[in-house]
């Protein structure tokens, strides 16, 4: 029974077992707390609720050779226009030299490595907390694994103008990568940061990435997250996010490509006066699995939060959101408000979606809906009844049902990119 | 400009347009009225080219080319509006967008340049102010959030933009209070030319007193049933429309 699963396990670990990290005993006995906690834990089946509608056996299946350090030409994934730190890391390492970015006051900006050396009292107090023991063996085994990743940590009351912009990159066939960011918004911050997910050529590469959010007291943090990875690759991610008083969180996902795409996206409201926004598109094509798991959990009252998921599904692609909203008993006058909506354009695509409303909370207004359809006909007749093709017709409507969903992204040059990639990818 | 013959349409296997025959020439107005369910809407549908009905007997000319040969955007480009009886609301598609769009690919279908921003941002002026239009309007949301009048004087504004050569006007005055219709009739009424043509479809003959028909036909049951000069209307006001129905008790 068991004994085949195990063994993919087994096959996992003693790809990854090479690593060597050299650090000091807290953050060895961190990855240790992990490997005993993979110890008890086993790749998801059929049977996981929480996975249900992703198999993982492409992922699971497939030999990797461990991601290393790599050089390439990135000016075809900075975004055109774009005024912003552009910081690179390559198959779960960071690259000093094609990162290009200027030092401000009030930001530590480093890789996680040398932030772990120098042992920075915002890395000791905020990395891992969101992240033990969540009984996910994809967060154990970063837990475990990571090399390394970007620490960020804007310092109280500042407000960073200039965008940072990653680029995560995996390159080769049959990598694997465990990247890891840590960002941190002290009391009264102000920062936007934009990651994007790349492959360059290869195949069956698997990035399994993790990022913590930290977001204090009045701080206002926007990201956004672009996947677009062509070709046969996999990518689970995983956002623990943390919000205090009065902040407000931003996240935006931009799905444009993916064999094998799973988003876990966990936000702990644990203040009054927040606001939360999660938002995100995903535009499937082949045979592409995408599929996007929030929670969002007030535990406190006072605050707002507002999801809006799109997909636009073609061919053989499936879409799957799952999206739990938790408004705990303290949580008085939380305005929580979800929608999933999904376009099939072919009848070999599917959706599924579920959107999950648990209130333990009398005083809220919650909203939470799921729509899945074919594009309105009547509404094509309208615009070739105008002198519009129908392929025309189709694309001013599926342009417009899919730019929606990201209204919420801020920086100028990032939605034109984004609306300019939509189209191409929809053409 | 225009010329049916012999129509027969149906759907789901229901014959709704039992053989229908009409002229329409440059410069004319035809009135179409007739009791609600007689199959005024099916016949814009039918002209403009809605796949659900089945033509299955007769022949529409349109400029000397065969209509029914052709897509309904081709036709839109061929210079047939239809001003809809139920505009249709899209989410997130502009309407300055899509007009643009229109335009543009009605343009390059005839062979001719596309339409600059300077010019197409003029039109727009002219033709909003023309129906009145709040050039808010123009830029929201096809049509969504409208008021019905709101939704009835776009359709006349989209038809102004594309200057057609026949428009069917399918129960544009409909709902409109008297203010409204005035508006939109002195609006159709302006874009009249000895080039272009106009069907009206209408329910009641107070549109006619703005929009004065050369010919007035009843379309009663699938069928034109009786054809005349503007003096029909107003016979037809005062008769009732089962005045109509009990002289075709047979059909
Ligand atoms: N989509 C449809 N499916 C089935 N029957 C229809 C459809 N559209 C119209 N009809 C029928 O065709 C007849 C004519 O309708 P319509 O053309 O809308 O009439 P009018 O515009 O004159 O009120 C009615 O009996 C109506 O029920
Ligand atoms: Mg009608």
């Amino acid at each position: 029974m068991t004994t085949a699963e195990l063994t993919k396990k087994d096959t996992f670990l003693a790809a990854l077992s090479p690593l060597q990290f050299n650090e000091d005993s807290y953050f060895e006995g961190l990855r240790n707390n992990a490997k005993n906690e993979l110890a008890e834990l086993d790749f998801p089946t059929s049977k996981t609720e929480y996975w249900k509608y992703t198999r993982l056996g492409k992922i699971v299946n497939n030999t990797y050779t461990l991601g290393q350090p790599d050089k390439i030409d990135i000016t075809n994934f900075l975004i055109p226009n774009l005024e912003a730190h552009v910081l690179v890391v390559i198959n779960g390492y960071y690259s000093p030299e094609l990162s290009n970015f200027t030092e401000i006051d009030g930001v530590t900006l480093t890789s996680l490595s040398a932030a772990k050396k120098q042992g920075f009292e915002g890395l000791k107090k905020h990395f891992n907390q969101f992240t033990q023991d969540k009984k996910e063996i994809f967060l154990a085994l970063n837990n475990a694994f990571h090399t390394d990743g970007i620490y960020l940590e804007v310092a109280k009351n500042n407000n960073v103008e200039k965008p940072y912009h990653i680029l995560n990159i995996t390159t080769g066939n049959n990598t694997i990568s465990q990247s890891r960011n840590l960002f941190i918004g002290n009391v009264g911050s102000q920062v936007k940061i934009i990651e994007s997910f790349i492959n360059v050529g290869g195949e069956k590469n698997f990035n399994n990435h993790v990022s913590e959010f930290f977001v204090a007291e009045n701080t206002h943090l926007e990201y956004n997250k672009i996947q677009d990875k062509k070709e046969n690759n996999f990518s689970i991610a995983t956002e623990q996010v943390y919000q205090e008083a009065n902040s407000n969180f931003t996240i935006n996902t931009a799905t444009f490509n993916g064999a094998l795409v799973r988003n876990n996206l966990n936000i702990e409201v644990d203040a009054s006066n927040c606001e939360t926004n999660l938002n995100g598109l995903y535009l499937g094509k082949n045979k592409d699995h995408i599929d996007n798991h929030t929670v969002v959990d007030h535990k406190k009252p006072h605050c707002n939060s507002n999801e809006v998921y799109r997909g636009v599904l073609d061919d053989e692609s499936t879409g799957v959101f799952n999206g739990k909203v938790f408004v705990r008993q303290d949580a008085q006058i939380t305005n929580a408000f979800q929608q999933n909506n999904n376009i099939l354009l072919s009848d070999n695509a599917t959706a599924n979606s579920k959107p999950e409303l648990e209130i333990y909370a009398d005083d809220v207004k919650c909203s939470h809906g799921s729509t899945t359809g074919q594009i309105d006909e009547e509404a094509i007749f309208y615009l070739q009844s105008r002198g519009i093709s129908k392929k025309g017709a189709l694309k001013l409507m599926i342009n417009a049902f899919a730019k929606d969903a990201l209204e919420r992204i801020s920086i100028e040059t990032l939605h034109e990119y984004i609306d300019a990639k939509i189209e191409e990818e929809l053409s | 400009m225009i010329k049916i013959n012999n129509l027969h349409a149906s759907i789901d296997g229901k014959e709704i347009l039992k053989g229908i025959n009409l002229e329409v020439k440059a410069g004319e107005v035809h009135a179409i009225m007739g009791p609600n369910g007689s199959g005024k809407s099916t016949l814009s549908s039918v002209l403009a080219g809605r796949e659900e009905f089945e033509v299955t007997e007769g022949s529409v000319e349109f400029d000397g080319k065969d209509l029914l040969d052709l897509s309904p955007e081709d036709r839109a480009r061929e210079g047939l509006f239809l001003a809809f009886q139920y505009p249709v609301e899209i989410p997130g598609v502009s309407n300055i967008n899509f007009l643009k769009t229109a335009i543009n690919e009605k343009r390059a279908y005839l062979n001719q340049e596309p339409v600059s921003a300077k010019e197409f941002l003029g039109m727009v002026k002219e033709k909003s102010a023309l129906v009145e239009l709040d050039s808010k309007l123009a830029n929201r949301s096809v049509n969504e959030g409208f008021s019905g009048g709101e939704k009835k004087r776009n359709e006349i504004f989209q038809m102004a933009m594309l200057s057609p050569k026949l428009s069917i006007l399918d129960e544009t005055d409909s709902g409109l209070d008297i203010d409204a219709l005035r508006i939109v009739a002195n609006g159709v009424n302006k874009l009249k030319s000895p080039n272009n043509a106009t069907i009206v479809i209408t329910h009641y003959q107070r549109l006619l007193d703005y929009i004065v028909p050369d010919f007035v036909h009843v379309l009663y049951n699938g069928k034109i049933v009786k054809s005349g000069g503007k003096e029909l209307a107003i016979e037809l006001e005062e008769k009732g429309y089962d005045w109509i129905k009990s002289e075709n008790v047979e059909l």
